[in-house]
This record gives C-alpha cells, sequence and structure tokens, in this order.
C-alpha cells in the first residue's frame, strides 16, 4: 500500500479511515507497489501458503497481515457439467462462496479486509449499512475479533439475515425505508461517530477484498482468465473488482494476457446499472427497488457508473431477470449441481442463461458464474415454489401407494 | 424562506466546520448559489462543469433524491432540508 488515490481527479491522501476525495466525492483507491510485489507474489509462492484469501495478502490493503478472518476465502470452483448443458454453454464454472467462511457469503471477503485494517488503524467499533449479508458478516467477524459492531438494515429484510445478525450479539438497527435510505442515514452517522463503516469510510479497504474472488478464479481454473464471468450487481462494486482481480494477474504475470468479458446481471425489479448499460449510457438513474432479491435491491448503485465502464471496456453485457425467472435460477442450479444460492444467485443463473440464448455469451465458450451468497438466508423467497413433501403414514403400502402414483404421473407427462 | 443544508465532513473544511447551514432559497439550485456566496469555492465541489450535480454527490430534500424530484429545479419551502451525501459502496 502506497497511499489512497481518488479515481476520478488522481488526488492522493492518507491511508486512514476516509473515503472520498474532498475535491470531487470521487471514490478513494488503495494505491500499490505492483514492481515490488511482482518480487514476492509469485505461482510458487501463492501455492505454498494456507487455502484462504489472505493468499494473496500483498494485493489486499492491510500493512501487517490479516488479523480478523484468516479463513475466509478459496471457495470451490464447481466445473458445472450439468448446469452447462441446461443453459446450453460448452463449459461452465461455479464460483461457489455459498459456503464462504463463516457466514456463507462473498461479504467475509470484504469483512476480514475491512476489520483487519480498521483494527490496524485502532478502531474498536464497527458498523456498516447492509441488505443483509453484510450485516451477517460484520456482526460474525466482529464477535470473532472483539469488536463492539452496529449493524444498519432495512426493517423488512428476510428473517434468515436479521437473525444471522443478531445471534452475533451485534447491535442491530432496522431502518423504516429501503437500502439507498439505510445508506443516507449511515453517511450522516459515519461522519458524526468515529467508528469504522466497512462501506463508508473504510470502503477503499473492505472494496479490495472483493477482488480475492477473481485472483481465486484465476489460479483455479490453472492461472488462466475465463473467456465470460457473469457477476450480479447491487452497487456495482463486485464487478469493478473482479475486473481489476484480473487485470492484477495479468499485470503480475500470474496469468497470461486474455481477452476476456465481464457481465453484469440484475433484478428486473431494481436494475438501474443493466437499464443503462442495455441503452447504451454511461450513467444511471437511480430507482426504487421492488424486487425479492433484497441484497441486490440497490437503487442507487454507488460504482454504477464504474460498472458500466468495465463492461463497455471487456465488451461485456447487461440483463435482468424477473422475480421469477430469479426462483427458476434458484431451481436450476440446485437441481443441476447441488448448489443452494440465495437470491442473487438466482439472478446470475438467469441472466447467465438470457445472455446466452441471445448470444452474447457464445455457446462454444466458457463462462463462470460468481455465485454469491447461501439460499438458507433467503428460505421465504422461494417457500412455496419448490413442492411440498408428501406426507403418509409410516407404512410400506402408503409408500407404495406413493411411488405407483409417481410413475404413474412420470408415465403421463 | 430559511432552508437547513446538512454538510457533509468531506466539505466542511470550506464552512468553518458548520455541520449544518440555513441559507434562503427557492429552489436547490438557488440553494447552492446561496452556498457558494456565503462559503466561496463550494459550488465547483458539488457541481461539475457544465453546472450538473457531479457524478459522486447524492443531493436529498427531505431525505427524497433530488433525481426523484426536478433536480435542481427542485422547489423548497419553508423548513425543508437538503442533505449532501456522497455515494456508498454495497452492502
Amino acid at each position: 500500500m502506497k497511499a489512497l488515490r481518488c479515481r476520478e481527479c488522481g488526488r492522493e491522501y492518507p491511508l486512514v479511515a476516509t473515503h472520498v476525495c474532498e475535491f470531487d466525492f470521487g471514490p478513494l483507491e488503495v494505491v500499490y507497489d505492483y514492481g515490488r510485489i511482482k518480487k514476492s507474489l509469485t505461482h510458487e509462492a501463492i501455492q505454498s501458503r494456507p487455502h484462504s484469501m489472505w493468499r494473496y495478502r500483498e494485493l489486499l490493503p492491510v500493512a501487517h497481515g490479516p488479523t480478523v478472518g484468516c479463513q475466509v476465502g478459496f471457495t470451490p470452483l464447481v466445473k458445472a457439467d450439468r448446469l452447462a448443458k441446461a443453459l446450453g454453454i460448452r463449459e461452465c464454472w461455479v464460483k461457489n462462496d455459498t459456503v464462504n467462511y463463516p457466514t456463507l457469503s462473498f461479504k467475509d471477503r470484504v469483512v476480514s479486509v475491512a476489520l483487519s485494517r480498521a483494527r490496524e488503524l485502532g478502531f474498536t467499533t464497527v458498523a456498516c449499512a447492509s441488505t443483509g449479508n453484510l450485516a451477517n458478516s460484520v456482526a460474525a467477524n466482529a464477535a470473532a475479533a472483539g469488536l463492539k459492531a452496529y449493524v444498519f438494515i432495512p426493517a423488512d429484510l428476510e428473517q434468515g439475515k436479521v437473525v444471522n445478525s443478531l445471534v452475533y450479539g451485534a447491535r442491530v438497527v432496522g431502518i423504516h425505508g429501503h437500502y439507498d435510505e439505510v445508506n443516507r442515514l449511515c453517511a450522516e452517522i459515519a461522519g458524526k461517530y468515529g467508528w469504522a463503516f466497512v462501506n463508508v469510510n473504510m470502503r477503499p479497504y473492505y472494496a479490495e477484498g472483493s477482488k480475492t474472488m477473481a485472483f481465486e478464479i484465476v489460479e483455479q481454473l490453472g492461472w488462466k482468465v475465463p473467456p465470460h464471468t457473469v457477476v450480479c450487481m447491487a452497487s456495482g462494486s463486485l464487478l469493478t473488482k473482479i475486473h481489476k482481480g484480473y487485470q492484477e494477474c495479468i499485470k503480475l504475470g500470474l496469468a497470461a494476457e486474455a481477452e476476456y468479458q465481464i457481465h453484469g446481471a440484475q433484478a428486473t425489479g431494481c436494475a438501474p446499472i443493466s437499464i443503462a448499460q442495455k441503452a447504451g449510457l454511461d450513467f444511471f438513474k437511480p430507482v426504487k427497488p421492488n424486487t425479492i432479491a433484497k441484497s441486490l435491491a440497490i437503487g442507487t448503485p454507488a460504482d454504477g457508473f464504474y460498472a458500466l465502464k468495465t463492461m463497455k471496456e471487456t465488451g461485456g453485457s447487461a440483463e435482468d431477470v424477473t422475480d421469477d425467472e430469479i426462483r427458476e435460477g434458484i431451481r436450476l442450479l440446485a437441481e443441476c449441481e447441488g448448489i443452494f444460492s440465495e437470491t442473487a444467485g438466482g439472478v446470475t443463473v438467469g441472466v447467465a442463461r438470457k445472455l446466452i440464448a441471445s448470444g452474447k455469451i457464445p455457446a462454444r465458450d466458457a463462462a463462470v458464474l460468481c455465485i454469491t451468497g447461501h439460499g438458507l438466508k433467503t428460505l421465504d423467497a422461494v417457500n412455496g415454489a419448490v413442492g411440498h413433501p408428501r406426507e403418509i403414514k409410516p407404512s410400506l403400502r402408503e409408500f407404495e401407494g406413493l411411488l405407483e402414483a409417481e410413475s404413474l404421473s412420470t408415465v403421463n407427462t | 424562506m430559511p432552508t437547513k443544508i446538512r454538510i457533509p465532513t468531506p466539505l466542511r473544511k470550506l464552512t468553518n466546520n458548520e455541520d449544518v447551514v440555513e441559507v434562503s432559497a427557492a429552489t436547490v439550485g438557488d440553494a447552492i448559489v446561496a452556498l457558494q456566496s456565503r462559503y466561496p469555492g463550494i459550488q465547483e465541489r458539488l457541481l461539475d462543469d457544465t453546472g450538473a450535480v457531479r457524478r459522486f454527490v447524492n443531493v436529498y430534500v427531505n431525505e427524497e433524491d433530488i433525481r426523484f424530484l426536478q433536480n435542481q429545479k427542485t422547489q423548497l419551502k419553508d423548513g425543508d432540508e437538503i442533505s449532501i451525501i456522497p455515494a456508498i459502496a454495497g452492502g
């Protein structure tokens, strides 16, 4: 780490807890000394380290190594042959962050970085504005690190996500309003109290954690950048950081120079970035979210502008899917690969299907789908849409009757 | 018609560390002009060369994003509150 730099105007700032340029409010980003990193971060060095996201620690913004979430990451990259067939593409991979440690979403990556850095900067209270997954991760990782946590969420969040924050002893504040309103309030709170807000004043550090998903994909593919990557978009941050991660791998010689496209996925009920991309615009219009994909329900996406830029630069596309298509995507991933994703993953699968059908992702190619959170967190979204158990008495005759009825109905259909 | 404007941390150096400033203005655009006359230099932090609100600046009137209202033409009435807030990453 050398400094923080504004992505808009290039002004530099010291490595403290601050997130926007004082001049134009542009987001600040960590600057690294790549020349130096290239000397130590080799294939051999990485492969000799533990299987966690911290095996790429030179590319993460902490001064003295991780102290929170040392086991996070290195989730499976699953070769999804059955899903590939269902989607009509030659080769498909699922980056399975539904089993990330400890809270079953990709947010454990960003929180591990943010809290490790927050400790280095001397904070004892951490906080976040969240659509749920981030709240779970901040609550859990703060508990394990002995930090005090405040998490702010929309009050109407899925019960699974609320309980998953409360259980760790975090102070959970439900706001009557959607995420953009939670965000606005948190920006004001962060300005007033001396807390480490992971996605406000700690954002430059926090956001870098997402790159590890890209590093792992590259390593798990045998040090190759995949030709297509499909990523869901809420603020759009993950999509831009996957791109940055691939770029860093190429820059450092960890992967060969390659053409690749990054595609963005949103829910039709909250699709400001997708709408703008499809209209060929480089700016988005904010929307009021209304979708079952609550973890993606950000109507004013902070990184929307850069997400559009990333898709344009890589030749990627955006698309969006309805609530029914989201449920269908969740089912498809579960039935083909045995992976139960939350609604955001249903969005990614549904959008991948659309992009393959329209030829924007050619059927002869290979694609990686980034699946970011576990389905047990959003049971309400699919409850009732995946059938019901058939109930019988504990009698063999009844069971055989059931089987017979089933085989008849199979024959009939 | 006094309107309260909440000043975000990055801009308080320009407002002598005041976090709330009161101005009299008929619209959001007028409020920015009034702010500029009292705290020279603040306008170019909020607006780009074309006079539009900068990409990473969000402006709210009574908690509503002005992009859902009439942007800088949004009318102000007595007791309205304007918040100026940098965009934030997701969660």
